[in-house]
């Protein structure tokens, strides 16, 4: 018995111990203390400098992008860290779109300036030119740290640009540990790894923007916008014979929701048929922040087209709620869509392996499903 | 031209894993491996190209421990012409694993031991580690083009360029990159064959030309580009409760209610 009482005396002062030492760190942090918790410890009145490529097509995911990283890197003391810069990036003839999206960041939360970087060679986002600005931008501006969304976007030029940094890169980081160390996911997500970054040199990371909340925005403090050097602007022109555009062919998303970023979505899988305008007809039932996604079985098989496909290897989505008609769950597909805070199931096979993880399944017709829960969701509003 | 085609070997994209005891990694022990799915798709379109008299010769070359010869044997089976083999113990994903900067390093040495090569055809992310990052790096330590997440190519003006759509967040997108490059496969670009029964015999007596860090004289790069980076821990993910279902209709609609869905 006394042993007992030991142990368990043990386990209280230890339990205190990690309690203290995070609100030690959670009080340092309130202070300003961003000096971080590892190497550069040496100089705690330094601020840690970082800087955000921002997507300037997805502001959502770069403002999700820019708090992950001020929560990461120790910036978010609740006043502007003079540090955070934020860099977008574009062609002359998107001027406006891109003093918009500026503007926008210019007032997020702990961002204390927006670099611009506008040139001919810039248009399209091509890789080599947006590494060579990025990589000439964080080595002239001594940038500890960078950070971009991970989309199609970042994962293009990132990488490209950490190997030219001679940096590796943590990608895809859904939770963040210290300045250093983040959790990312691997085996399309049946592991969670946690991986520091040690040794010297920048500390580049992708952040998944689907497993953090948007920075929030003020009114009343605008960080200028800061336009980058001549000689970033040339850095990028030197490497743009390295590739052109050709042609792009966007999709049609019309008044309806991004899908990485739609509070509600709903998915079709090869059940579905040549019906996936039931499942748009749901979808505008719950209302604008509703999208329709797909299982790569209705990629494949061409119901419905690729950029609507949801796991490993098409989006990542974490919705409020999702909902899966006719999706069995292979792995692939869970790893795109295991986040959603809440998840309904409609599929006639009772086997069928995402009922496990399905907070609400359904057996039965897929379509009797869609008919009444579009029904509830119209009575609802009326 | 001749193509260089990665493919690493990774645990089979249908089997259940499982978090080691250590949490240092996956327990790789008792699962099936085979080729990287992006892989086999990289794969499949070089022999195309070499099939359409585009491509003369297609290497395929690996990073792995001894047993990912068996994914070079696949390689040669399903048409590769030569295979090389980068012998180092730590690969795939976890703790100690080679970060792919460090692949991206050896791959680049292999280049320069092989080449020349009109155009390096790599997977976009290999399913253990879920990187997509090996291409683009090792397009930036040659200083080459790039086209990531492809979904069709073609080879143009006399073999002197590419023509690449890629799968972008928004769409499609088609760029020109000239040659030689790195091409990363999206998953519908093609439809991988088969090995054939003869071919697979065969392939068991070919040879592998087997290298390392040491023999490519990349070992300290790669042990430093190995310093940067430490897996600390590998966990499961946090399992979901979930598995309330029904048959009945308005008791699903209840369901629903009660979850705050409608």
């Amino acid at each position: 018995c006394h042993c007992f009482f030991l142990i368990q005396q043990i386990k209280v002062s230890s339990l205190l111990m990690s309690m203290s030492m995070s609100v030690f760190r959670r009080s340092l942090l309130a202070c300003g203390f961003t000096g971080g918790f590892s190497s550069s410890c040496t100089n705690s009145s330094r601020f840690m400098s970082l800087l955000v490529v921002a997507d300037a097509s997805s502001l959502q995911a770069s403002c999700r992008a820019i708090n992950a990283a001020t929560l990461a890197f120790g910036a978010s003391s609740g006043t502007k860290d003079p540090s955070l810069s934020v860099l977008v990036c574009g062609s002359p003839d998107d001027s406006k779109a891109l003093d918009d999206a500026a503007a926008l960041f210019s007032k997020v939360r702990g961002v204390s300036e927006v670099l611009m970087a506008k040139s001919d060679a810039l248009k399209h986002n091509l890789p080599a030119p947006m590494a060579a600005l990025v990589t000439h931008v964080i080595k002239t501006k001594n940038f500890e740290n960078a950070a971009a969304p991970n989309g199609t976007f970042a994962r293009d030029f990132m990488p490209r640009a950490a190997a030219l940094l001679d940096s590796p890169l943590i990608a895809d980081v859904v939770d963040t540990v210290d300045a250093k160390t983040f959790t990312r996911p691997s085996y399309a997500g049946n592991a969670m790894e946690t991986v520091e970054r040690t040794g010297d040199g920048p500390t580049i990371v992708t952040f998944r923007p689907t497993a953090f909340d948007a920075a929030e925005t003020n009114d009343t403090n605008a960080a200028p916008v800061v336009q980058v050097s001549d000689d970033a602007l040339a850095a990028a022109a030197g490497s743009a014979s390295l590739g052109e555009f050709v042609s792009a062919e966007n999709k049609d998303t019309g008044e309806r929701a991004d899908l990485s970023t739609a509070r509600v979505v709903i998915s079709g899988g090869r059940g579905v048929g040549d019906n996936f305008d039931k499942l748009y007809s749901l979808a505008d039932a719950f209302g604008p922040d509703a999208a329709v996604g797909a299982s790569r079985a209705a990629v494949d098989a061409g119901m419905c087209a690729n950029d609507m496909q949801v796991g490993q290897t098409g989006k990542v989505v974490a919705p409020e709620v999702y909902i899966a008609l006719g999706i069995s769950g292979a792995i692939q597909h869970v790893a795109g869509m295991k986040d959603s805070k809440v998840i309904v199931a409609v599929n006639k096979d009772e086997d069928c392996p995402l009922f496990s993880i399905a907070d609400v399944g359904y057996t039965g017709d897929l379509f009797e499903a869609v008919d009444r829960i579009k029904e509830e969701v119209q009575k609802k509003k009326a | 031209m001749r193509i260089l085609c990665a493919v690493k070997r990774v645990v089979d994209y249908a089997a259940k894993i499982r978090v080691n005891a250590a949490q240092t990694n996956v327990d790789t022990s008792s699962v099936k491996m085979s080729m990287n799915p992006f892989c086999e798709i990289a794969l499949e379109e070089a022999l195309r190209l070499k099939e359409a008299g585009i491509a003369t010769e297609v290497v395929a070359v690996t990073v792995g421990p001894d047993a990912a010869k068996d994914t070079l044997r696949t390689a040669m089976a399903m048409g590769a012409d030569h295979a090389v083999h980068v012998v180092h113990e730590s690969a795939g994903a976890g703790a100690g694993a080679l970060p792919p900067l460090a692949v991206a390093r050896v791959l680049s040495a292999v280049v320069d031991h092989a080449g020349p090569f009109g155009m390096v055809l790599a997977g976009k992310q290999a399913i253990d580690g879920d990187n997509n990052q090996t291409g683009q790096m090792l397009a930036a330590l040659r200083g080459w083009p790039q086209a990531t997440f492809a979904s069709s190519v073609s080879v143009t003006d006399g073999g002197t360029h590419a023509v690449v759509t890629r799968e972008v967040d928004a769409g499609l997108e088609t760029v020109k990159v000239p040659l030689p490059a790195v091409v990363t496969t999206d998953l519908r670009l093609n439809e991988p064959r088969y090995a054939k029964l003869p071919m697979i015999l065969k392939a068991r007596k070919r040879e592998i030309e087997t290298l390392s860090a040491e023999t490519l004289n990349v070992k300290d790069h790669v042990d430093r580009d190995q310093g940067k980076l430490h897996v600390r821990k590998v966990s499961e993910p946090p399992a979901r409760a979930g598995g309330v279902k029904t048959k009945d209709m308005d008791e699903f609609i209840n369901m629903l209610r009660e979850k705050g869905v409608l």
